[in-house]
């Protein structure tokens, strides 16, 4: 059973408040019935060295992916995930993680996919956590195992395929959140070191470029309502009407940006474009600009 | 997974890696992680002389010596990864396990797709694999440059 959102004024900035909950949150309201803690790092081991006492661990690598298909898992996997987790489909789920919450976005972009309602995020992520001195354990945590319904992905939302992508350029806002060097396609390039695996450096013609923590503070958490819209509506020029699509190497950090449009500045129609520069910088028959302008879409400027 | 190749010390830990059933390779890594040496203090005092592994996702500088000259001297290995980055430092402590005090020509001679011989790719990411191939590729560059080659 969900659990109320926590009342707090720090999050009433927000568009969404209650996809927020504080570190005292979760220190009051770990072990609740209906709560379940998820930490979803970066760093497969991080978990293992020492995690928040009764949270369970999701990793986007192993318990996410599918390796066959180069997808996410499909509703079957990841209600048999869920249930080993021992999560029910009406559990309230809070997920934090290293990186200021880069990882921990992701999973909860994932939760999403699967229409699990009540996911939110522990502002701050583990560090946070760890700077306040709280306490963590290396104890495994106990999980009785749930009846969690095989309900299907809906990739039509809020996923945004390569196809997608190339319908929208020119009409759809895309944001590049990778750093500035992947943005330009500059290669920090050194001899005889293998480098990212692809074949063209860049980025998608007509992207704004936000690299994704300039959404995060110093200690974590997100920046305020009005530091994120300075950036994304008036340095970017978002309209609130937008349809948008984020984009980063593989879908991660552009998950934290999704998160931050989404729920924190309340864009409708915001998607996460997972094949991101993975796909699109080895793709054949896809446009690529360099340097720091945005570039235009083909046929444009005919 | 062929090991003919390997000089005895690395042998044994790819064998010791695939021995070990799946569930229990990440614990086996944790292990390592923890058991990664300290920097020395003429090295810790001294972070400029240790080179960074850019292609690792978390911070990870390393360095090498040489305890003479020629391709028969012993190399040591020396590394600092923080503590919040375990898998790196799991990676780190493999390569410094495996390889510390070899004969600087064995370790040329290591093949540089070791990082996929411990089974470890199902696991971790393929860019995190990449890390600890660019380790290899660092290691084996700074030896050639203190041997002058």
């Amino acid at each position: 059973m969900a659990v109320e959102a926590e009342q707090n004024d720090a999050f009433a900035q927000y568009a969404h408040p209650e996809r927020l909950v504080s570190t005292q949150w979760v220190a009051d309201h770990v072990g609740t019935p209906g709560v379940v803690v998820v930490e979803s790092d970066e760093d497969v081991l991080l978990y293992e060295t020492g995690h928040i006492p009764g949270a369970v661990k999701v990793d986007w690598h192993t318990d996410l992916n599918e390796p066959d298909t180069r997808d996410y898992v499909n509703g079957e996997q990841f209600a048999e995930l869920m249930s080993r987790k021992g999560i029910s489909r009406d559990d309230t789920v809070v997920i934090y993680g290293d990186k200021s919450n880069w990882w921990a976005a992701y999973a909860l972009w994932v939760f999403t996919l699967f229409g699990h309602r009540d996911v939110r995020l522990m502002n701050g992520g583990r560090d946070k956590w760890i700077a306040e001195g709280r306490e963590l354990t290396t104890d495994a945590t106990p999980v009785t195992p749930t009846e969690y319904p095989a309900v299907e992905r809906d990739d039509s939302v809020i996923r945004a395929y390569r196809e997608d992508v190339l319908a929208a350029l020119g009409t759809t806002p895309l944001i590049d959140v990778r750093s500035p060097q992947e943005y330009t396609g500059e290669r920090t390039h050194m001899p005889d070191y293998p480098q990212e695996g692809t074949l063209r450096g860049g980025h998608i013609p007509t992207a704004a470029s936000v690299p994704w923590a300039r959404a995060a503070a110093e200690d974590g958490t997100f920046k305020s309502r009005e530091d994120l819209d300075a950036i994304y509506r008036d340095e970017v020029g978002l309209g609130q009407d937008d349809d948008v699509i984020a984009y980063c190497r593989i879908g991660e950090r552009s998950s934290h940006t999704w998160f931050v449009l989404t729920h924190l500045l309340g864009f409708d129609n915001v998607r996460n474009y997972d094949g991101s520069w993975t796909e699109w910088g080895n793709a054949v028959r896809v446009p690529v600009a360099q340097g720091e302008e945005r570039g235009e879409a083909p046929g444009a400027a005919r | 997974m062929s090991t003919q190749d390997l000089p005895e010390q690395l042998r044994e830990l790819v064998t010791e890696f695939h021995e070990v059933p799946e569930p229990d390779k990440l614990q086996l890594l944790l292990e390592f992680s923890r058991s990664l040496p300290e920097l020395p203090a003429r090295l810790g005092e001294h972070p400029e002389e240790l080179e960074q592994v850019t292609e690792c996702q978390s911070p990870l500088f390393l360095t090498v010596e040489l305890d003479g000259s020629g391709a028969d001297a012993p190399v040591a290995l020396f590394f600092s990864a923080p503590a919040e980055a375990p898998t790196t430092r799991g990676f780190a402590s493999i390569l410094h396990e495996g390889l510390n005090g070899l004969p600087a020509s064995q370790v040329l001679d290591v093949p540089d797709d070791l990082p996929e011989r411990f089974g470890l790719t199902k696991l971790v990411s393929p860019l995190r694999m990449r890390g600890m191939s660019a380790m290899l590729g660092r290691i084996k560059r700074q030896i050639h440059a203190r041997l002058g080659e």
